[in-house]
């Protein structure tokens, strides 16, 4: 699978592991209970190791965690849950987080440019087909009203 | 008013653009309804019981002639001849294909219009006091503030996807004349003790199915805080609002749960945090404020002596001046309310012919501009008192000056069962009812002032709970039935009616509002208002006799 990030179409090495499957060798993402569990554990983890954030997570005490983190992965369960765009605020801007922000999940292309202008820099299309269309959604418009997430 | 510049046409015309091509995957079927709906949302598109309906922003109810008879071309071309004036000062088309609307859109961004977020959960267009820049009572111009503010809310990366609607209600005035105790955030301009003018800031307010009386949260804020205090509220309601039940999910529920100190205080922290980093600046604030500079008002509108002779001569002309004008600021001047509430016309309706009519009008009398009220009437805002008489007899033409702005005909009303999908009952019907009923002009100025507000639902667009007299829609078992309040206000004394009794049927709707009239004609006291009479007797005395023979 291909995805976006930083403007560039580009290959996709992660892999999502759910809390309950083993976590195998690899560019992984965790869910944040799973992290917040067993984070001495993971540091052995082979490959790079990221994150899955959910609307209903509470980043608190996530800052911890940060240094160590290559990814993390805004998962979208419905496009309309906004409150993984003040998640992505709050990461870059309160926490100061300047690794990959990933959008995944059910979110359209038509929410991409809102994304990118709250710090999300790489994105993975719900439907593959999506790829140019949301590649060429990050442009939907050149003016703006508000400070973006540098 | 405002004029846009480079960067405001542009963002207008991508917006366009970008729903065009979303209209378009809709139509190839590369968008499903699910996924389609957030997105017209936004852009002011419902799907109704007849047709899409297509809402437009009227910034704070400020609109020019030009756009007026743009209005009137889309309701020629698009429409069926009319569109209707809305209670948040904006203005809905209920017949557009929904394959026509990109081009709608491009129609009004050629005179700097849009439908932005008129619907969907998101901020919504922020509302204001019809009377601004104008009025006695005037601390300041509240017009910059809301501009400042309808930029910052559009297209908002963080918060265009917010639990539900958002609303945002300015007023610089000392009488509450946009209802911000019933917004989601409401914002007063007021003086702090060393005079200096910022905020009052309240939040949670709003009517719908739970209504609530908005609380001040802050007391006083700095102007350069209103972005940063406002990103701060909304970072905390998008956060932890509600999303797991629709009719809780309002900022009013959030507050109310969390409890209003404790919310604050999440608030204040947030802000703190922030405070430094959106700083709103003296140098923005004046650039914006050019924009509204007063017009060159005559010098010697105040000579003028046909006035009094003309209130002299025609009682007619008397009484429509008496009714539907207003002080103005500038001696010589008046505010003149165009009434949108003639008998025989659906609450709040326009035709193509009157738009244009009215444009022509604006241009003439009152430098261009015509401004929307939230009691579905419109405003020239500066006429010369010289010019009343004609401007009256060329309303009068156009069935506009039905002298009843602030009367019990001056009625709120939804579209109800006739167009909206989500209406449980008809409203039009019943207030052309009442209309009928109260056809005595003399009765209703010896009434005075009695605010009906009607709404087919529970959603309460008619702002039925603040309404003196309200009146709402309900379903019973496929049968209409209507629940009547007393004693609401959205004014400065806020306050919510209270239930009369049980609901009625559909046919006694009208004779229920006559009974209610009747006892406080004859229970008033010397110069008591209607809402002053319920306040001192309460909901009793009318409930006996509305009820009297059930």
């Amino acid at each position: 699978m291909q995805i976006i990030k930083d403007n560039q179409i580009t290959n996709d090495t992660w892999g999502h592991r759910p809390d309950d499957t083993e976590l195998g060798g690899g560019d992984i993402t965790i869910s944040l209970a799973r992290l917040q569990q067993n984070g001495k554990d993971l540091i052995n983890h082979k490959g790079k190791l990221g994150v899955r954030i959910l609307p209903s997570d509470s980043l608190e005490g996530i800052a911890d965690y940060l240094p160590k983190l290559a990814l993390i992965e805004l998962y979208f369960p419905e496009l309309a849950d906004g409150r993984l765009f003040s998640h992505a605020w709050l990461l870059r801007n309160r926490y100061h987080y300047a690794g990959e922000i990933r959008a995944t999940g059910h979110y359209l292309p038509d929410q991409v440019f809102y994304l990118s202008r709250v710090g999300v820099n790489s994105f993975y299309p719900e439907k593959a087909e999506d790829l140019l269309v949301t590649l060429a959604s990050l442009n939907d418009f050149s003016v703006k009203y508000q400070p973006s997430v540098k | 008013m405002y004029q846009y510049n480079e960067i405001d046409q542009k963002l207008v015309d991508e917006r366009v653009a970008q729903f065009r091509r979303q209209t378009e995957r809709f139509l190839k079927g590369e968008l499903s309804e699910d996924q389609f709906r957030p997105l017209r949302l936004r852009n002011g598109l419902y799907i109704q019981t007849h047709a899409p309906m297509l809402r437009i922003a009227g910034p704070y109810g400020l609109l020019n002639s030009k756009q007026f008879r743009t209005l009137a071309h889309i309701a020629r071309k698009y429409d069926k001849g009319y569109c209707h004036f809305t209670t948040r000062q904006n203005i809905q088309f209920n017949w557009p294909k929904l394959e026509e609307v990109p081009d709608i859109l491009a129609d009004l961004a050629g005179v700097q219009m849009h439908a932005i977020q008129t619907s969907g959960n998101c901020m919504r267009n922020t509302t204001s006091d019809h009377l601004a820049g104008v009025c006695v009572d005037e601390i300041e111009d509240p017009r910059p503030y809301c501009e400042i503010i309808r930029q910052w809310t559009t297209l908002h990366p963080e918060f265009d996807y917010l639990p539900r609607k958002f609303k945002i209600a300015v007023s610089g005035a000392l009488h509450d004349r946009a209802a911000t105790q019933l917004h989601d955030i409401g914002l007063h301009l007021v003086k702090n003790e060393a005079g200096v003018v910022g905020f009052k800031v309240l939040v949670g307010g709003g009517l719908g199915r739970t209504p609530v009386i908005g609380q001040v949260i802050r007391p006083y804020l700095e102007k350069k805080y209103l972005l940063s205090y406002l990103e701060a509220i909304l970072r905390i309601y998008n956060l932890y609002g509600r999303r797991d039940n629709k009719y809780k999910a309002r900022i009013k529920i959030l507050v109310k749960e969390t409890g209003l100190e404790e919310f604050t205080r999440q608030v204040e922290q947030e802000w703190q945090q922030t405070k430094d980093t959106l700083v709103l600046t003296d140098e923005r604030i004046d650039a914006i404020k050019t924009h509204f500079a007063a017009p060159p008002y005559d010098q010697a509108a105040a000579l003028d002596e046909s006035l009094a002779k003309h209130q002299k001569d025609n009682p007619a002309f008397a009484t429509w001046f008496k009714y539907n004008t207003a002080n103005h600021k500038i001696p010589g001047y008046r505010a003149v309310f165009l009434s949108l509430k003639a008998p025989e016309v659906p609450p709040g309706d326009m035709t193509d012919t009157q738009l244009d009519a009215v444009a022509d009008l604006a241009d003439r009398y009152s430098f261009s501009q015509i401004r929307v009220t939230h009691r579905q009437n419109l405003v020239f805002a500066d006429v010369k008192q010289e010019d009343l008489f004609s401007l009256w007899q060329q309303l009068d033409q156009l069935k506009l000056a039905t002298p009843n702005i602030g009367t019990v005909t001056d009625m709120i009303c939804c579209p109800g069962l006739d167009f909206c999908s989500l209406a449980n009952a008809g409203s039009i019907g019943v207030a052309k009812e009442i209309n009928e009923a109260l056809d005595d002009m003399d009765y209703i100025h010896d009434i005075g002032d009695v605010k009906i507000n009607m709404s087919g639902c529970m959603n309460g667009c008619a702002h039925q709970s603040v309404g003196h007299i309200g009146i709402l829609g309900v379903d019973k078992k496929g049968t209409e039935w209507y629940q009547l309040t007393l004693g609401g206000s959205s004014e400065n004394e806020a306050a919510l009616g209270e239930r009369l009794g049980p609901a009625v049927a559909k046919n006694e709707v009208t004779k229920a509002i006559t009974t209610i009239l009747d006892v406080y004609v004859k229970q008033r006291l010397e110069e008591e208002s209607f809402l002053d009479m319920v306040k001192r007797v309460g909901i009793d005395p009318f409930k006996e006799k509305v009820y009297a023979n059930h």
